[in-house]
């Protein structure tokens, strides 16, 4: 789907996440496709619930019982770590694939200081001294913007403000030097005054170590700064993936360019955000055919009898909508 | 800090001043104390110059001075059936009953945690199903019949342990006899140990379960296994210590009511301690013995929930709040 020439850091391909329930299996995603390659910002954005942290969950293998991956594969540089057995997942954690979860204020120990954290972690992962992991936790700190950082790494995290403790949650996710880093929903619990801080910081350090980032929100305007291309997701699917500006300026889903049309800006006149008709599906009652079809104006005979797959449009784009396959619209075909 | 400790000691001398308040009550006007100490051939007069000797006729207020101030000095008067000072009775009997709180409630504590760890950990596998449905006996049991039914497998049919007594015992210092340094004061030990520990080793178990199963869930549980780190160290490192702040709580009231309720094992086991001389001393209305016992388990609890206290500071930072301040 993208550049064929470097080979994708992380490829997900046909994801099928269940949860067995009393009223049956619920499908959280079906059949998730998507690449991240080395060193890019990938967003994912969607509704609650349209699969963005199981999709992470997944990736890191920290899916919670009783939900499970029925099908499909995960990649990474071309090793399956979906079927790894867990000392090997374990592995990965943390060294291959760091994760940022939303709340700062719960994601620390309140127990062990910042650099009992730090330097187990780093110790977990790498064979050096305890001075040694203590010497390149404080430089992390540092980095992350810690300020007098070998002084404060020997604080409790109800120390720190929560800001700062995202920080902290930043440096004890790269103190292993993971390749790629999941952000889930990093700055939704945070003082919109810092939230444009902690996604630059986790931006650039990212960028230095040539670590690729999947950055879950549902914050576009975090999306439109940070991300080289983003996903969309719709009730356990993907509708369209892309480079971000594309998406943005020109959305191919109606899906999606009813979420865009929802954005409030100031520089442009509107006179009312759009809004998309009808709420999300839950998942034991996702509609026939697309997913959006009863949500969506420009629907037609196909999207009410068969699910569109992702369709590779020109310019790295894919989009799962039955308006793009020539063979089903004819006439329609306008966009 | 200090002035923490200092706040909960001033709150510790009034829960005491409370209690010696009761206990004073009841030395006082539960019964009259000159009936339990005379004959029913004692005269009117020899009645009413035991009363000025004792100075049951001064007020009341006064008596509460004087109460407090013997109690002070570890004086709680003659026991009215045996003759002897209180004090001395209840220090000869004591080490009996500390031993045995402190071996069933050391029991209790250890099996309790591991148990609780286990069944938190293994949530669905035979064993815990098993350990839990067991758990619910122990809970519902009343202690006298559990102390019957072990005295009947162990001593009487199985005739391995001993069914009741201290055993032999070894004098160490002035006061304090000890049943750890023999056999048979060993052997004594096991039944009325696990009689009194059964109850708190299930509550402990429980508790332990119950919290563990709740940080488990916790966003920091969930960021620790993210970051890699070994099963080992998430369970014990990271879930274990945050269950400690409520488990210290109750099994240090535990401990305090071990020692309280040893009354009912004690009796079972016909065990030397002061909880067989507390039922008997309330058999024979003994006012004195009553009160000095209550007294005293007041003070148990008192100095451990002060202990306790102080091990929240050793456990949970956030409680050391002085440092925060000025780090802002």
């Amino acid at each position: 789907m993208t550049d064929a020439k470097t080979e994708p850091l992380l490829s997900v391909r046909d994801l099928v996440v269940e949860f067995p329930t009393r009223r049956g299996v619920l499908r959280a995603l079906d059949r998730v496709s998507f690449d991240i390659m080395p060193g890019e910002v990938l967003g994912m954005v969607g509704e609650s619930g349209a699969g963005k942290s199981i999709t992470g969950a997944s990736i890191i293998g920290l899916i919670e019982p009783p939900g499970r991956i029925a099908s499909g594969e995960i990649r990474l540089k071309g090793e399956r770590i979906d079927t790894l057995g867990p000392e090997a997942m374990r592995r990965v954690r943390g060294r291959r694939i760091g994760m940022v979860f939303q709340d700062p204020l719960t994601s620390l120990n309140p127990l062990y200081t910042v650099a009992q954290q730090l330097t187990e972690t780093i110790r977990t992962h790498i064979d050096i001294s305890k001075g040694e992991a203590r010497k390149r936790a404080i430089a992390l700190l540092d980095r992350v913007g810690i300020p007098a950082a070998a002084r404060r790494i020997d604080d409790y995290p109800h120390h720190f403000s929560g800001g700062m403790r995202q920080r902290v949650v930043i440096a004890l996710a790269l103190c292993a030097e993971p390749e790629l880093v999941i952000a889930d929903e990093p700055t939704t619990a945070l003082d919109v005054s810092v939230q444009s801080q902690i996604i630059e910081v986790l931006k650039d350090i990212c960028a230095e170590r040539g670590a690729a980032v999947m950055l879950i929100t549902h914050d576009m305007g975090v999306i439109a700064e940070t991300a080289d291309r983003v996903a969309v997701l719709y009730a356990g699917r993907m509708a369209e993936i892309g480079p971000v500006r594309d998406v943005i300026t020109e959305a191919l889903h109606p899906y999606t360019a009813g979420l865009m049309g929802s954005i409030p800006t100031l520089t442009q006149e509107t006179d009312r955000l759009v809004q998309i008709p009808g709420a999300m599906p839950r998942l034991h009652a996702i509609p026939q055919g697309c997913a959006f079809n009863p949500r969506c104006e420009r629907a037609f005979a196909p999207c009410r009898e068969t699910r569109p797959d992702l369709i590779s449009r020109e310019g790295g784009r894919d989009v799962a909508c039955w308006l793009y396959d020539p063979a089903r619209t004819g006439e329609l075909r306008d966009a | 800090m200090i002035a923490f400790i200092i706040r909960r000691l001033i709150q510790s001398i009034i829960v005491m001043v409370a209690v010696a308040a009761v206990s004073f009550a009841l030395f006082r006007f539960v019964g009259d104390p000159i009936n339990s100490m005379v004959g029913q051939e004692a005269s009117i007069d020899d009645r009413q110059a035991l009363r000025d000797s004792l100075g049951l006729n001064d007020p009341i207020i006064t008596q509460f001075g004087r109460f407090i101030g013997n109690a002070l000095q570890g004086e709680f008067g003659i026991s009215y059936r045996l003759q002897m000072p209180v004090t001395e009775l209840i220090m000869q009997r004591l080490p009996a009953t500390l031993e045995l709180a402190l071996v069933s409630g050391t029991l209790a504590f250890i099996t309790g945690l591991g148990l609780g760890v286990y069944t938190a950990l293994r949530r669905r596998g035979v064993l815990s199903n098993v350990i839990m449905t067991g758990s619910l006996i122990g809970v519902s049991l009343p202690t006298f019949l559990i102390g019957v039914l072990l005295i009947w497998v162990f001593a009487v049919e199985l005739r391995w342990l001993p069914s009741n007594g201290r055993g032999e015992v070894v004098s160490i210092g002035s006061w304090w006899s000890t049943g750890f340094l023999t056999t048979s004061g060993r052997l004594a030990l096991i039944l009325p140990a696990i009689t009194l520990g059964l109850y708190q080793m299930t509550l402990i178990m429980r508790l332990v379960r119950a919290e563990l199963l709740e940080v488990l869930r916790s966003d920091f549980i969930k960021f620790a296994r993210a970051r890699g780190l070994s099963a080992r160290a998430v369970n014990f490192g990271h879930a274990l210590k945050n269950t400690l702040v409520p488990v210290i709580t109750i099994t240090g009231l535990q401990l305090g009511s071990i020692i309280a309720f040893a009354i009912i094992t004690e009796t079972v086991f016909n065990w030397p301690g002061v909880g067989a001389l507390f039922i008997s001393s309330v058999r024979f209305v003994d006012v004195p013995v009553m009160s000095a016992y209550l007294m005293m388990i007041a003070l148990i609890f008192v100095i451990i929930n002060l202990i306790v206290d102080l091990l929240y500071y050793a456990v949970d930072p956030r409680l050391r709040v002085d440092r925060a301040a000025h780090s802002h």
